[in-house]
Formats: C-alpha cells, structure tokens, sequence
C-alpha cells in the first residue's frame, strides 16, 4: 500500500487543461479547452485525498461519488470510471463542461482549503469523452414495466428525468418543440464550449435507454398536458420547459434593429447555424462594435459568438462590479483572455438610434456600489452625471429570462405569482400525476441545478407511479412497519426485480 | 408523428401558392388565427405561416404561400406533391378569441387573403354575419373567390386597376361596408402592415374594435428569442406567444415595419443569387442540376444559397 496521500506530498498545482491560443480560437467555432489526456488526469486524480467528509459529494447537485470515480481514474479503470459516474449522472461529457463546479463540488472540496482544489470537472469530462470515443454505454438491464412517462422539453431538465425514468422500465416520451433535441444545451451553449457532437452522443445514448425523442412537437398548443394524461395514455408527465422569454431592458431604443437579445443571437448562431451563412440560410446580425449587457453565462458566451462571427469591438455593460458577475469564473477568464473589453459599474440609459431604424450607439451611466441588498451583493447606484455615450452598432442583452408564457396559457396548471410553474417540496403541480421542474419552477438557473431537479422529479414520479425506488431505504425511521412487508409499503404496485450472479465454486 | 408530407398543391397565380400539409394531429388543434413555423430543408430558416386552412377530417393543414423572399421561392420551386418539408411545428400562437360579436368584417389584403379565410369562416359558424372585404393588385391575382362566398353574407372585393370588385385600396372596401352597416361590432384585418396600419386608421373614427395579425420576424416561435416583439399600448410583446392577434389600434405599425426590414441587405443580396442560380439552372437544364447536386463541393457552391427570413408571416 502506498504512503496515505496527505495535503503535503499530492501534486501542489492543478493540472493545467491545454486551450486553443485565444487569438486564433477568437476567429473559429472549435472547443476552447481541449480536456485532459490520460496522463494529466491521472496526475489530477493523484490530487483527491479522499478525505473522509467527502464534501464534493454532498456539493454536486446530483449527488455523484467524485472519490468514487477518481479512485477508479488512478486505477487506470476508465470504464469503472464511467460506470461510478453515470450510477448518478448519465450526462458526464456534458456536465464536466458546463456545471459552476467553483460553486458546486470544487468549491467544497478540502483540497481547495490550503491549495487549488481537485480539477473535478475535467476529470468528469475526461471520462465522459472517454467513453463517447470508445462508445462506451452503461445500459442496465431494464425490465419494462407498464407506464407511459410523458416529458415536455428535451433540455437538461427534461433528460436527467427522461433517463431515470426510462431506467425505472418506464416507457418514456420527450417532446420538443424545435426541430432538434437538447434544449438549452444545443440552441444556447455554442460550439466551443459544448459542442453539439457531444449532446448528439448523450441524446443516442438515451435513445439506447429506450427514450423516444418527438421533435416539432410544441406541448400546449399542438395537444395540451390535461390531454396528455386524460387521452394519450401517459400515467405521468414531466413538464421541463424552461424559462426562455428573454427580459428587455425598458430603454429608450429598445426596439431598435440593432437590439436583440442574446437568445435570438445564440439560437441563429448555433442550432440554426447562421454563423455558416450562407451554406445554412438564417442570417444572423454582424455587428463592427458589440455591446453586451449583462454579466452572466449567457452574456458571456454571446460576447465570444460576436467576436467569433467578426466583430471588432466587444464591449462588456454590468452594473455591478466583476466580483458580482454571475457568470463562471472559468468562462470569465476565457472572455478576458479573448480580448473582451469589460465595462464594470456600468448601467445602460438609452440606445441610441442611427435615424435608420438602427443602433449607432449606447449612453450608459457610470455606478457605484452601495448597501447589500436582498440578494446579499452590493446594490449598484448610479453616479449623478456621469453619463457617457459610446459607438456601438449591435447590442445584445443578456440580463436574464421570464416564464414561458405557453404552459400557463394552455393548462390548468397552477403558476406562481412570477409566472413559473408552482410545485411543492416533490415538484408536484397542483395537476395530479404531473411533475415540473428546472428554470421554468426557479427562474433561469444552471444546466446541472436543471438536471438535478429532473431527477428529483423523476423520484417523486417513481413514488407516485408506485415504483420501487432503489436510493430509498426499506425502512423509514419516522414509520412503523404497518402496512408493510419488510419495510417495503404494500401500496407500491411493482418490485424491482434482482438479478443474483450464480458463484461458479458454490 | 407526421413526417410534413404535401399531399396537394394548387398554383393561383405565378407568385402564389397554397400547399396542404399532412399532420393529422395539427388538424385537428388548430383554430383561427394561428400559424406555424416550417423549415424546408435541414439548412433552411425557419419562417412562419399563418394556417389559411385545416380538415381534422382529412389531418390536413392548408399553408398560402406568396413568393418574396429565398426561401418562399426555394419552396415555389421544390415543394411538390409527394415531397416532404423538414418541420412544421404548431399550431402557434394565441388563437383568435371567439368573440359574441353579431357582425363583423374580415379584412384580407395580399398575403393575408388566406389566413383571413378561417376567421371568416369561425364567426359564421358562431352565427354572425358576416362581411369579407378582400383585396388584390389585379384580377388575375384572385383567389378563394368562392370559398369566402361560401361562408360570408358579404363579399366586397377590391382591386388596384379595378379589374375586378370596386377599383381602389382595401380601405375602399371598408368605407363601402362602413356606410352600408351601421351596427359593425369587430373587424379583423390580416395583410402587410401598412394595409392594417390603413385599416386601424380607418376604423379609429367609428371606435370599432379592430384586430390585426401582426407578422414579424421571428425564429423560434416560442417566446424565446424575442426577436418578435412588437409594441402595443406602449409594451412590448411578443408575437409569438402574446399575439399574433392585437388590437390595431394600439399597434406601433411604425414600429412594426421598421423591425421588419432588419434582414433587407441580406434579402435582397439572397435574392439576386438565387435569381442568378435560377437563371444558371435553366441554361445547364436539369440532368446538368442533378449533376451537379452529386457533384464536388465546388460545384455544388452553385446550390447552396443564402437565405433571409422572408417575414412571411403573421
């Protein structure tokens, strides 16, 4: 047995992940961080002490066993790895990419106390990619029970509940409204950060499950979720749909043919690739000076597609300080590196028109920060004459999202006072045998926080379809055994059944 | 789900076109004043149509198609009998309510002609009365004579050069049934901006209730993108899924039209190099086309065309 691994002889730096050269990655659409090779993950795998506490565990919104699959990684057992990682999270490519792993798992992580924390993320993803090369799969043995799961929206949401639900024998459906599936992940997150080769793998994967994918179908209008469970046969639904419906600023200028927001920009630049204009038909607007408001992810990654689609001059508008930028510190450094100038404290006044219809540019007002406010950062007030005007031609907004209106016009189900879709503690609606969860219960949140609301959901779905689910313990503590069998409610319509390995020597 | 087969095809003049879609399940939910976005090819954009037409019976939705733009012309040109669009997704947008309105005039110029058409035919079954006014360029534009007939107590149709109808703009037709019913309680009015524009206008006087279907650019048809919105009383909505039906005289059509000129450059330059590859497709023939569309990627350049959103919708 090796020397016990303390905060004193592990590698003392984070592995560093090979990136594109920022100057020539600002003029194309490959992936920005190319991943670990085996070797540099095995040197980061050699950074987890697997400290008893295991706080990252208890970090991730899924719950994934990190040590878990890092022991396998310095194993050199990949597949073991995968195997570890995808018992909780059947989306690890995507999720080792995009999830605010800071905040999340590397945030907790003990190593990060006294050094940089356990590169988690690019383990993760470095085995997610592993397994895409090698195809690898982990299909268990499903046995196909009786229930038809309806799941309307084919984002993060929509695909973590998909595949628990298909694993629990379900016969699952995804609608969605776009011609292509992946949600958020395929019209949002552009091509150098996620590439949509790796959501096409994680969606076949789910194919394999056993998950039906319908396309163009928009749930609402072209049949509703009353309609779903009364007429279609679904015993249960999923409603993942998200938040969408993009916030203007409420500007002078605001309609302005030079104003959209970023949404709209994202969309025709990755899922209608418009930025292969014109072998692909979506125009998208190329703007010399682009100004983007807002500070988070999304602004983030619209800032990078202006620059990529040719613009001279990306401007960065947050009214508050880069201490309170929301978006990844990975994505802000990257923005940095590329060359984005950033304008901190800086709020939007008007936009200003070009007497054609178009922006010649913006006048914004220079802030301070002053008293914490409800969110706990520091509520940004504007500096009495300070305005200033700038030349910009395209502005993007990107300062949040509102409900999708379309469920809340179409069913009954029961919205709360913001427009989002009201549930309780087990994201039940207040229609019986519907489920909703992600950014159109919380408002817009991250990728892996979605994923980890459609699993939950897919637990409360199990409970109420009477599914034995295998993460609940046989015996609750607050509970007697009345009613029971072995601890198990006899309520519960079906028993998973166990498949036990004969042992060759008994 | 359906796989967007066209199975009729009807030509009504050489920029118009009406194609009825097979999905039996859009049939069957879709109701007045709703539209879809459909893609021709997996490279195409994504435009909105307004439903002229649906048969739950036949699961077929009827799309009148003008022209304008690349991508109109492109499915001109290969939308046949048989073929297949890539997506059609819908029925979107808020329908059209059913109002307790006892009489009302259904206003269609150009390409709103058609999608006025299940409106008209809405409030006739709701038992109004009900009175078409339509308006085309010159006779040999007009279309669906009958079927409005069919379903309307009245039918004013005018004409630009007064080949057929009343000679004038549309809002001739609305003056005429202005001054022959005092007791009109809606109007619905569907068409270019400036024609409803021209509309609310004329109504504005008489304080009639007045409903446009507003036709913006839009790409995701969800509430998504908002490239849509539109003001109206001083808000911003979106199309999509806050209209496309609003009330026209709080519509900024100023607004409107400025919006929809976003793409016109690249419009414009789409449309003289499809014209281009038209006119070097009829020079080589068509066994030269196919191959070509086998051919190398350099010569298949010549196939590949730009495109714009034709704003066709609405």
């Amino acid at each position: 047995m090796a020397t016990k691994r303390t905060i004193r002889n592990i590698p003392q730096t984070r592995t560093p992940m090979r990136e594109q050269d920022p100057k020539a990655r600002a003029a194309n659409f490959e992936e920005v961080a190319c991943g670990y090779t085996l070797d540099e993950a095995l040197r980061e795998s050699e950074r987890c002490l697997y400290c008893p506490d295991e706080p990252c565990i208890a970090g991730c919104p899924v719950g994934i066993n990190i040590p878990g699959f890092i022991k396998k990684i310095g194993e050199r057992n990949l597949h073991g790895a995968y195997d570890v990682l995808t018992d909780t999270n059947l989306l690890p490519s995507i999720c080792g990419r995009v999830c605010p792993q800071e905040s999340q798992c590397e945030g907790a992580c003990t190593v990060g106390v006294s050094l940089e924390a356990v590169a988690i993320g690019r383990l993760e993803r470095f085995v997610g990619d592993t397994a895409i090369k090698e195809g690898w799969v982990n299909i268990p043995h499903i046995e196909a029970g009786r229930f038809k799961v309806g799941i309307v929206g084919s984002g993060p949401a929509g695909m973590a509940c998909a595949a628990d639900m298909a694993k629990a024998g379900c016969d699952v459906t995804v609608y969605e409204a776009f011609h292509e599936a992946g949600g958020v992940l395929k019209y949002g997150i552009p091509d150098f950060r996620l590439p949509n080769a790796v959501i096409d793998a994680e969606i076949e994967n789910l194919k394999k499950l056993g998950v039906t994918f319908e396309c163009n179908t928009l749930v609402g209008r072209l049949f509703t979720i009353e309609q779903m469970i009364d007429e279609m046969g679904f015993h249960a639904v999923f409603v993942g749909v998200g938040a969408g419906y993009p916030t203007m600023l409420g500007i002078p200028g605001d309609s302005l043919n030079g104003v959209l927001s970023a949404n709209e920009l994202l969309t025709r630049c990755n899922l209608m690739r418009a930025r292969d204009f014109p072998d692909y038909d979506t125009p998208v607007p190329i703007g010399r000076r682009v100004a983007v408001v807002g500070a988070g992810n999304t602004a983030m990654d619209a800032m990078r597609v202006a620059l990529r689609l040719g613009a001279e001059k990306v401007y960065c508008i947050y009214r508050r300080s880069r201490t309170e930028a929301p978006a990844r510190a990975e994505e802000l450094h990257h923005a940095e590196q590329e060359g984005i100038e950033f304008h901190w404290l800086t709020s939007p006044v008007s936009i200003l028109d070009d007497g054609h219809g178009g922006v010649r540019g913006m006048r914004c007002v220079r802030m301070e920060l002053g008293e914490p406010d409800d969110s706990g950062r520091r509520r940004p007030v504007p500096v009495a004459g300070s305005e200033f005007d700038f030349e910009a031609d395209l502005i993007v907004y990107a300062i949040g999202t509102n409900a999708n209106p379309i469920m809340g016009q179409t069913s009954s189900l029961k919205l709360n006072t913001r427009g989002y879709i009201a549930t309780d503690d087990d994201l039940a609606t207040s229609v019986t045998g519907v489920f909703a969860g992600g950014d159109i219960v919380t408002g817009a949140a991250t990728v892996i926080e979605a994923m980890g609301a459609g699993r939950r959901a897919a637990r409360s779905l199990k409970a109420y379809l009477g599914i034995r689910d295998p993460w609940r313990p046989y015996r609750d503590a607050d509970r007697d055994d009345a009613g029971t069998l072995f601890g198990i409610d006899l309520r519960e319509r079906n028993f998973a059944r166990v498949r036990v390995a004969l042992k060759a020597d008994s | 789900m359906a796989n967007f087969e066209i199975v009729a095809r009807e030509d009504f003049s050489d920029v118009t076109y009406l194609l009825e879609v097979r999905h039996p399940l859009m049939a069957r939910a879709a109701k007045p004043g709703q539209f879809v976005i459909v893609m021709l090819t997996a490279r195409s954009e994504r435009i909105p149509l307004t439903i002229a037409d649906f048969d739950g019976h036949k699961g077929t939705v009827t799309l009148v198609i003008q022209a304008v733009g690349k991508t109109t012309r492109q499915m001109q040109q290969e939308c046949r009998v048989g073929t297949s669009l890539h997506a059609m997704v819908g029925p979107m947008g808020i329908p059209s309510p059913t109002t307790k309105a006892k009489k009302v005039v259904c206003v269609g110029g150009g390409l709103g002609v058609a999608p006025i058409f299940p409106q008209a035919r809405g409030f006739k079954d709701s038992g109004a009365y009900v009175i078409a006014v339509l308006g085309f360029r010159t006779k040999s534009l007009v279309f669906w004579r009958d079927k409005f007939a069919s379903c309307c107590d009245e039918l004013i149709l005018c004409t630009n050069d007064g080949s057929a109808g009343i000679k004038g703009l549309i809002t001739d037709g609305i003056k005429v049934a202005l001054d022959r019913h005092a007791d009109i309680d809606e109007v619905v009015a569907i068409g270019p901006p400036v024609m409803m524009k021209a509309c609310a206008d004329a109504t504005r006087p008489h304080q009639i209730k007045t409903i446009v279907s507003v036709n913006p650019i839009m790409v995701d048809g969800t509430g998504m993108c908002g490239g849509c919105r539109v003001k109206v009383g001083g808000q911003v909505k979106f199309a999509c899924v806050d209209g496309p039906d609003f009330d026209g005289h709080l519509v900024d059509f100023d607004d409107l039209m400025v919006r929809l000129r976003r793409y016109t450059t690249v419009e414009q330059a789409a449309q003289e190099r499809w014209s281009e590859s038209c006119r070097m497709t009829r020079q080589v023939g068509p066994s030269a086309l196919d191959a070509l569309a086998r051919g190398s990627a350099e010569q298949s350049e010549l196939l590949e065309l730009p495109e714009l959103n034709d704003a066709l919708g609405g």
